[in-house]
Formats: C-alpha cells, structure tokens, sequence
C-alpha cells in the first residue's frame, strides 16, 4: 500500500518536472493574439465596429471584450478567419454595426469643392490630397472606402463610387454556388 | 449557361459513373450463373427484391434529402449495392433479412453519411454485419451445394421457403456448413487439412460449389482491371495479404493452417479482392495507399478467419480498413514538389 | 533528322484531333475589314498607352501605341485610315468584359509606313535585336502572348542550350501552325536564325507532333537547304495532349523537369512557338511589325472552314461570314482550342495577337450535365500531365481552403483539361481550379492593400501624436516663459518695498 502510493507520487513528481521543463524549453514564440487579429481585418478604419479604427477593435477582441461580427467591411469572410483564428463559432455579421456592401471608394466633384480641409483631417490613412483653398483629390490606390470624410463636408461634394471590375480583376464564379442550385426534381440545370 | 459550359474543357470522355457500374454487373454475371447452377436460383430472387427495395428506398432518400432524383436512382450505385448484398448473403435468406439488410445500407449507410460518394464505410459490408450480428441463425444457414443435398429445392419452393418461412421439414435437414465453417471447426478438432479436403464437401480443393463462383468471380474481376473499371492494386495487394500470411502460419504450424488456394477460393474471397474492397468511394485513393488499404484487408480476413469467432472474416476486414483510409491516405500522399518537380 | 531517345510526361490524353476539315486548303486573306479594333492590352504584362489622338491618320504598321514597362510591347495600326476612337469596348476574354481599344476606321488603301528591313543581322547587337522585336509587338503567339523579347534574353546568369520550337499544336481542332510549316517552312527558319543569333544557343530542336507528316517534310527540306543554320534538328514527337504545353513539351524533348517555381531558362532552355518565330523573321528580314496571324476558323457550323491571315482587329464576325458559318446560339463558341479554349461573349470580338482559332460548334462536344458528387476514382490524378492531385485540388476549392490549394500547388495547374475529361463524375474540375485561382490573386491583392492602408493609418496616428507632443511642448515653454517672467516681476515688486506702494 505504501510502496503503490510513494510510487505514484514519485511518478506524478518527475512528470511534473518533465512537463515543466518541456513548457519553458520548448516554449513557442507566437505572435501576440492582438496582432494576429489585427493582420486578418481589412483596415478600412471605418470606426462601424464602434472603435476609433482597426487596431482598436483587434485589441478588444483580444481582451475579450469585442465580439467577432463586427466588422462591415470584413464581411463574412473576415468573420469566418477570425472565428477560425480564435477557435470559436462563426456568427452573421452584427446588424446595428452596418451591411457587407460591395467596395465603394470616395470620389470628390471637383466643380463643387471649396477647399476647406476637413475631409483631409478625417481620413484615416490620409488619402485625400490637397491643402486649404487649394483642390481637394482622392487618391484612389489609397482610399479604403471607410466614408469618414463623408459627414465633414459642408458642401457634400463627395460621392462614393462602385469599384469596376476590368478583366484584370474579374474571378470565375464559385462552381460550388451553381451547382448548389440543382434541387429541383429532373437535375436540369 | 448551365455550369457545364462556363468553363473549358468543352471536350469529355466516355467515362460516366453509370457505365462503370453497368461493366460491374456484367463481370457479376459469370458468378451469379455458377450461383445458380450450385445453390440453385435462390439467389435471383434475393438479388431481384433487394434490387427493388433499393431504388425505392434510394427515391425515396432523396425526396427527403431535396436532391435531383433522376441522375441518382440511374447511376447505377444502389443496384450494385443491392446485387452484391445478394451474393453474399445466404441462399435461402428470408425476404424480411434481405429487406432489413438493403435498407440499412441505402438509408444509413449511403444517404445518411451524404448520399454517393459521401459514404465511409461500404453499405453493402455495413449491411452484411449489421444482419450477422443481429440475426446470427439465419445468416449461418447456408444451403450445401445443390448435387450434394439430398433434396435439392425447386424454384416454387425456393420462393415459398424466402417468402414464407421454412417448410415442413426443418431448415436443419436443407442446409449444412460451408466449407470454410467445417474448415475451422475440424481443424479445432485436430483433423488434419490435407485429410479434411478430401470430403465431398470441399470437392478436392475449396468447396464444391464454391470455388467455382470464386474463380467466375476472379474471372469478372480480371475483366474489370482490363476494362479499367478498378485498378489492379487492391485485388493484388488483398490476395498477397492473404496468401503472405497464411504462408507464414503454415510456416510455423502446418498442421493446423489449411493452403492457401483454400483461403482464395473460399468464402467471400474474390468477392471481397475485386468487388467490395474496390469500391472506389470508401477505399483508399492513393496509389500506395490502395496497396497498402488491399494488404490489410487480406491479412485481416485471415486472422478473423482462423482466429476470429465468425467463419469469414472479409466484411469486417473490409469495414475495419475502412475507418483507416483516412489516415492511410494522410500519410500516401504523393508529394508533388521533391526531386519529381514540374 | 535525328531521333533522340525522347523523354514522355505523365499522364495526358489521346484526343481526336479533327484537323482535317481545316487543312483542305492554303492559307487564305481574310478581306480588309471597314473597322479595325484593337485592344490595348493583347498580351501578358501592362497594357499598352496610346500614342495617337482620336482623328489622326495613321498608315500601315505604324506604332500607335508604345510599351508601358518591362513587361509590354508597341502595338501597331494594322493597316491604313484614321484613329476613329479611343474607348472602352468589348473584348474577347472569359468575362466578357470591356477594356480600352483603339478603333481604325480603314481607308481601303492598305498603305505601309517606311520599312527598315535589316539585310545582315550581325550588325546588330543582340540587345538590339531584342528591342527592334519589341518594338515590332511580337508576342508569343501559340495563345499565352508573353512578350517574347524578354524570352531572347539570356540574362546575366543564365546560358542557353537549347532552343526549343514549338511546332507542337497538340489540342484538337487548332491548325493554323501546321498550315504555317507546311507554307511558310523558310520564314520560319529565317526568325529561327535571328533567335539563334540573340540568344546564342548551342543547340535548337523544331518539335512537331507526329500527326503532322507534311509539316515535318516540309520543315526538314526547308532545313536541308540552309546550311548556315547548325546543330538543328527536326523531332517528332508522339502525339498525346498536352504535349505542346512548355513544361510538358521540354519533359518529351529533353527528359528534364522544369522545376515547381522555376523556368525553363533555369535548366538552359527556352521554347519558342512556330508562329512567333516566322513574326520575329517578318520583323527583322522585312521591317514588318506584327500586324496580323494565321486564324483556324473551323467547328461544325462552318461550312468553309480553313486557315486565315488575319489582319489583327478584324471583327469576328466578317472572318465567321467569310467562311459561312451558321453560328446558333446554343452551340460552343470558343476562342481558342476545345479543351482550353474559351467562350466568347458574342461575335462583334475582335481578333487579337492571341486568336489562334475560332471553334463554332463542337462535334463531339460534352453534353450539358449537372456534376455528380467525387466518387473518388483517382482517374483525375493519372491523367494529370503536371504529376498534380486534381481531387485534392478539388475538395479544398470547393472548401475555399486557399492555403490548402497552395500547398497542392494550385498553380503550377496548366488547366489543360485533362482532368475534367476523364472525370466519370463530370465535375467542372477546372472551373473550380481557376476560381480557386483567382480567389487567391484577388486575396493576396487585398491583403496588400490593406498592409498599406495599416501603415499609412498609423503614420497618421504617430505624425499626430507627434504634433500634440509639440503643441504640449511648446505651451510647456510658454508656461516656464510666463511663470519666469511673473516670478521676475514679483522679485522686482518685491525688491522695491521702499516706494512706498504697499497695499
């Protein structure tokens, strides 16, 4: 009886140790959960989820106290990544936050501009070019689509424009969506 | 455009699911004739009704499941699945076994996992072993071989014996053991192999009976590998398994190991190498794998035969190399990039 | 003609080739079209920018647009009139969609600009050599339209062996480069010996496949009476499809490999298509800028099908009544060869530097079907001629797994069709490659541009963290000022109580 239980504890003693040393020697160095999060949001520092921009909001999510379906502009497939990532079920995407919208970039009337600045203060990654009293532009490559400079504008001189698909950018349709659609009775498509 | 279109290539082979299944039925025939010819014509009436209750249990699954019935019911899979359920069940089989049996495969088996190609294990093994473990008498009632049986049975009272219950006379003076059961048993009481061929039950090799349907079913199966319907690694690397095996125990203790042209002709043999364990859907998909998916099956036979509680031991082999395709295929993958980069 | 032992591929298919309906006769001229539109981007790279202005008068072969870039090359105005636009217009690719054309509004008169033809090539540095085939527009013309300067450069690093020319035309129903051997056998030779020149090789291989005999003749008697061309030989390879695709092609020819993510100039070897070759002699010899190609116009539905020099920007639809053709709307109308060949949106096209053929109707097309499921058959497998896992492929598509589909190598994929053909299940495997393909290119362009958008956002927040701690710091000063000067002022008030000014 003595010997069953000084054996167990010894053997509960040196796998103790074993699986401590093996925790700190074999230790892996991951990237911070923050920032894992971070790389899957689009960076549109939009501010729908409620949080002053991309960082913000992958913080919180770390912190637990975000959930996961807040981003409009991520959509279901950023939603799916991080529920991926963190290994938790994937929700629809959270109604009062906004709706997936297809990719829209701002465009400024340059007939109606009067050079005031203040979309250029409220862009987040600073992609209006111009200064005051001088023409306001969008560049284009830069512009995220997140509509901050939007509500600013006093003379409402700017216009978000649906991105065009060119045969650059054009992707084959999803068989997998078509052939979904064989429900009905005789197979025809 | 319908999705057929969208894409090239706009050029495709003759290959369709439909005609692979109908070139299996047609390498079954030579055996289902040496069925008959032996057992007599039992087992068209089994195959007939199990076909039956298939496809309207197939129609019926995928009315539930909101599927396009038409490109299913006509590919042929439930027909196969039903035929080769026939074959292995016993000659006198009860319509309700035969009945039970089908529709576990077709419903649980097949349509419950997904429907074609979704299904893991072989409905037609899954079915076999659900009605052995649940019904064990009659599905150890095998009828002798129609010259040795004392009162061979007609089509009238085959039918009336499926459909309604065992004649006046017993069951017990109609049927007998099968060779690979009478095997066993006299082995385990210490007869010798080579004496216990010698019975009129085994004919001088495997079976009266028997190894005739084993070699017409080595026969379709050899017309399948030639018509590319399967490929020759499962039915090889199975029938090595077997043998290698049964060579290394004989090695040991001849005494007590029958030979190995016993163990291939015997049994679920040739059923099992050519026509269950091919199954492309639930077998293994790499090329090493297939042999490596056909070996274990050939060595599991063997030892449930010879050291397992039931007489043949192919539809659990079958079942067991089964569960492992999944990690036989992990660890078989060809590795594209290596020194055979393109 | 020298026979070495030839390697094979993996794989592939025997295909029925359906050739003969459109080698009845010689190349013909297709008639001078009223309109001529020409697309801007017609290869692989940056599109082309315009150098002419809507009105302008432009003769023909004369530049109209110049390269953008490294990878691009000049396009030319066919034939003669005037620039009547500059726009958008529909052009032939897989969407559907438009992009930014040139339209010529012909004059009839068909008149040439000022040729420089180059009578001895070895005046000339190799460099050169390569930037006149730029500059005449020359791309590969087999269907991929990769600028082929850039494939007559050996660079710094690399030496080439062999020459490879791809007289191959391995899918069914495409004949324009037989028609080309078999008529134009010494024009060929005439670019091959530019090539030879450019890229200084040691050794060059004219592979044609053996269902082609009168090309082979051709070719080989054309070889025999030129003798400063060396160390060239006529093969023919077995005939199996995809043997004309590069990889596949230099795996029969040389028994090598083209490594996962390398080129053939990694193993010494460049491939070059018979038709690109016989352009770059046009060029050179001649002076003349790629202005035109040999279209095969052939299918069920045309009733005179044949070989067409085509001028570049013909409306396919007067190339499809030429050959009277009874196009009907559910038939396959595919540019390019059935097995990766695609469909076109209508036939108000134009014919591009890439046309190789016009496919209208299929005579032993696949039937409309709705795909099986896998049944997991690994037929798919063995005819892949890339040694790739197709069903693989297929399940992690399917799954949007893109990363899965990398490490199958989704893209060393040649969507050769081989696949989709032998699949008993009938499931549109390429289609599910190409869109796994173009999910991970769009991917990877999103996940740039959002990298970039991190960046400058945070650029923006610390350029204003910055400001603020410059405005604190500066008022902080301020304070410290104003505080001095106060406590200076109090010393002074107090230093001075003897002024009588107490309160």
């Amino acid at each position: 009886m003595l010997t069953a239980i000084i054996a167990i504890t010894l053997l509960a003693l040196v796998l103790g140790l074993v699986l401590g040393y093996a925790s700190i020697k074999f230790k892996v160095e991951g990237d911070p959960i923050a920032d894992q999060i971070d790389k899957l949001l689009p960076q549109t520092q939009c501010g729908q989820c409620s949080f002053p921009g991309c960082r913000p909001y992958a913080e919180a999510i770390a912190a637990g106290e975000a959930d996961i379906n807040r981003c409009p502009p991520g959509g279901e497939a950023t939603i799916e990544a991080l529920a991926d990532l963190l290994e938790v079920e994937a929700k629809p995407l959270d109604d009062e936050c906004g709706v997936e919208k297809p990719k829209t970039l701002a465009v400024i009337d340059e007939d109606r501009c009067i050079g005031c600045t203040l979309c250029i203060q409220a862009c987040p990654v600073d992609a209006i070019l111009g200064s005051a009293k001088h023409m306001h532009t969008v560049i284009a490559d830069e512009c995220t689509g997140c509509e901050l400079c939007l509500p600013p504008c006093p003379v409402d001189c700017i216009d978000m424009v649906e991105t065009e698909v060119n045969p650059n950018t054009w992707r084959w349709p999803d068989p997998a969506r078509i052939d979904i659609k064989v429900g009905d009775k005789n197979g025809a498509e | 455009m319908p999705l057929s279109r969208l894409s090239s290539p706009f050029l495709s082979g003759t290959n369709r699911i439909t005609l692979q299944m109908l070139q299996l039925l047609v390498a079954l025939i030579p055996a289902v004739i040496a069925l008959v010819y032996f057992f007599g014509p039992s087992v068209l009436i089994t195959m007939l009704l199990a076909t039956t209750v298939a496809l309207i249990a197939e129609a019926v699954m995928l009315k539930f499941r909101n599927r396009p019935i038409k490109p299913f019911i006509t590919d042929g899979s439930a027909i196969v699945t039903a035929v080769l359920l026939a074959i292995a069940l016993p000659p006198l089989a009860p319509w309700w076994l035969t009945t039970i049996g089908i529709l576990f495969a077709i419903v649980f088996a097949k349509h419950l996992y997904g429907g074609l190609g979704y299904n893991p294990f072989n409905p037609a093994m899954v079915a076999y072993v659900l009605l052995l473990v649940s019904f064990p008498l009659e599905m150890t009632t095998w009828l002798p071989a129609v010259s040795l049986n004392a009162q061979p049975l007609d089509f009238a009272s085959t039918l009336q014996i499926i459909f309604n219950g065992p004649l006046a006379n017993s069951i017990d003076t109609v049927s007998g053991a099968t060779p690979l059961d009478a095997m066993k048993t006299q082995i385990g009481l210490m007869q010798l192999p080579s004496q216990i061929i010698q019975q009129p039950l085994f004919n001088g090799i495997a079976g009266l009976g028997w190894q005739w349907v084993n070699i017409c079913l080595a026969i379709g199966g050899l017309f399948l590998i030639v018509r590319r319907v399967i490929s020759w690694h499962i039915p090889v690397a199975m029938l090595l398994g077997l043998v290698s095996i049964n060579a290394i125990v004989w090695l040991i203790s001849p005494e007590t190991t029958a030979s190995p042209l016993f163990h291939l002709l015997s049994g679920g043999t040739m059923l099992g190498a050519f026509f269950i364990a091919t199954d492309p859907i639930t077998a293994s998909t790499t090329v090493k794998g297939r042999l490596v998916f056909g070996a274990g099956v050939g060595i599991l036979t063997y030892i449930i035969r010879v050291w397992g509680g039931y007489p043949d031991g192919v539809a659990f082999a079958v079942l067991i190399m089964n569960m492992l395709v999944p990690l036989i295929d992990y660890y078989t993958q060809p590795r594209v990039y290596g020194e055979v980069t393109k | 003609m020298a026979q070495n032992k030839l390697g094979t591929f993996p794989g592939g298919l025997k295909l029925a080739g359906h050739k003969h309906r459109s080698t009845q006769e010689a190349i013909q001229k297709a008639p001078l079209s009223k309109q001529l539109i020409l697309p801007l981007q017609q290869h692989i790279g940056a599109a082309s920018t315009p150098i002419v202005a809507v009105g302008d008068k432009v003769l023909k072969g004369q530049k109209i647009a110049r390269a953008d870039g490294h990878v691009s090359v000049y396009l030319h105005a066919p034939s003669s009139g005037t620039v009547s636009a500059i726009d958008d217009q529909p052009i032939p690719h897989p969407s559907g969609l438009s992009a930014l054309c040139i339209t010529i509004d012909t004059d009839g008169e068909d008149r040439w600009i000022e040729r420089a033809p180059i009578s001895d090539i070895t005046t000339l540095s190799e460099h050169e050599i390569r930037q006149l085939i730029r500059e005449a527009g020359i791309v590969g013309l087999g269907g991929a339209g990769f600028p082929s300067y850039i494939k007559l450069n050996p660079g710094v690093h690399h030496h080439v062996e062999t020459l490879i020319l791809n007289g191959v035309e391995c899918e069914p129903y495409i004949t324009c480069d037989d028609m080309l051997m078999r008529e134009r056998a010494q024009g060929i030779l005439d670019g091959l010996e530019i090539m030879q020149y450019a890229l200084r090789v040691k050794n060059t291989v004219i592979a044609i496949e053996d269902n082609k005999p009168e090309a082979i003749a051709a070719m080989e008697l054309a070889l025999a009476s030129r003798a400063n061309i060396k160390n060239t030989n006529v093969v023919a390879v077995p005939t199996r499809y995809p043997a004309g695709s590069e990889k596949q092609l230099i795996q029969v020819v040389t028994g090598k490999q083209v490594p996962s993510k390398g080129l053939p100039l990694d193993l010494g070897i460049v491939c070059h298509n018979i038709g690109t070759t016989y352009a770059i002699g046009r060029a050179i010899n001649n002076g003349e800028p790629l202005i035109s190609r040999i279209v095969t116009v052939t299918g069920k539905n045309v009733k005179k099908p044949g070989n067409f020099e085509t001028l570049l920007g013909t409306p396919m639809h007067e190339l499809l009544a030429f050959c009277d053709t009874d196009r009907k709307a559910d038939d396959p109308f595919i540019l390019g060869g059935p097995m990766m060949g695609y469909n076109l949106s209508g036939d108000h096209l134009p014919v591009t530097k890439t046309a190789n053929c016009i496919l209208v109707g299929v005579d032993d097309g696949a039937p409309a079907s709705t795909p099986m499921p896998c049944i997991r058959c690994g037929d798919c497998a063995e005819a892949c001629p890339a040694s790739l896992l197709p069903q693989q492929l297929y399940w992690h598509a399917r799954a949007k797994d893109l990363e899965k589909t990398q490490e199958y190598n989704l893209f060393d994929c040649i969507e050769c069709g081989c696949c989709s053909y032998v699949c008993p299940s009938k499931i549109p495997l390429v289609h599910y490659f190409r869109f796994a393909k173009t999910e991970t290119m769009t991917q990877q362009l999103e996940t740039q541009k959002s990298d970039i958008a991190r960046v400058r956002h945070e650029n923006r927040l610390s350029r204003h963290e910055l400001e603020k701690q410059e405005k604190e710091e500066r008022q902080r000063q301020r304070k410290l000022a104003l505080a001095a000067t106060k406590a200076a002022k109090e010393k002074e008030a107090a230093q001075s109580p003897e002024s009588g000014k107490e309160d």
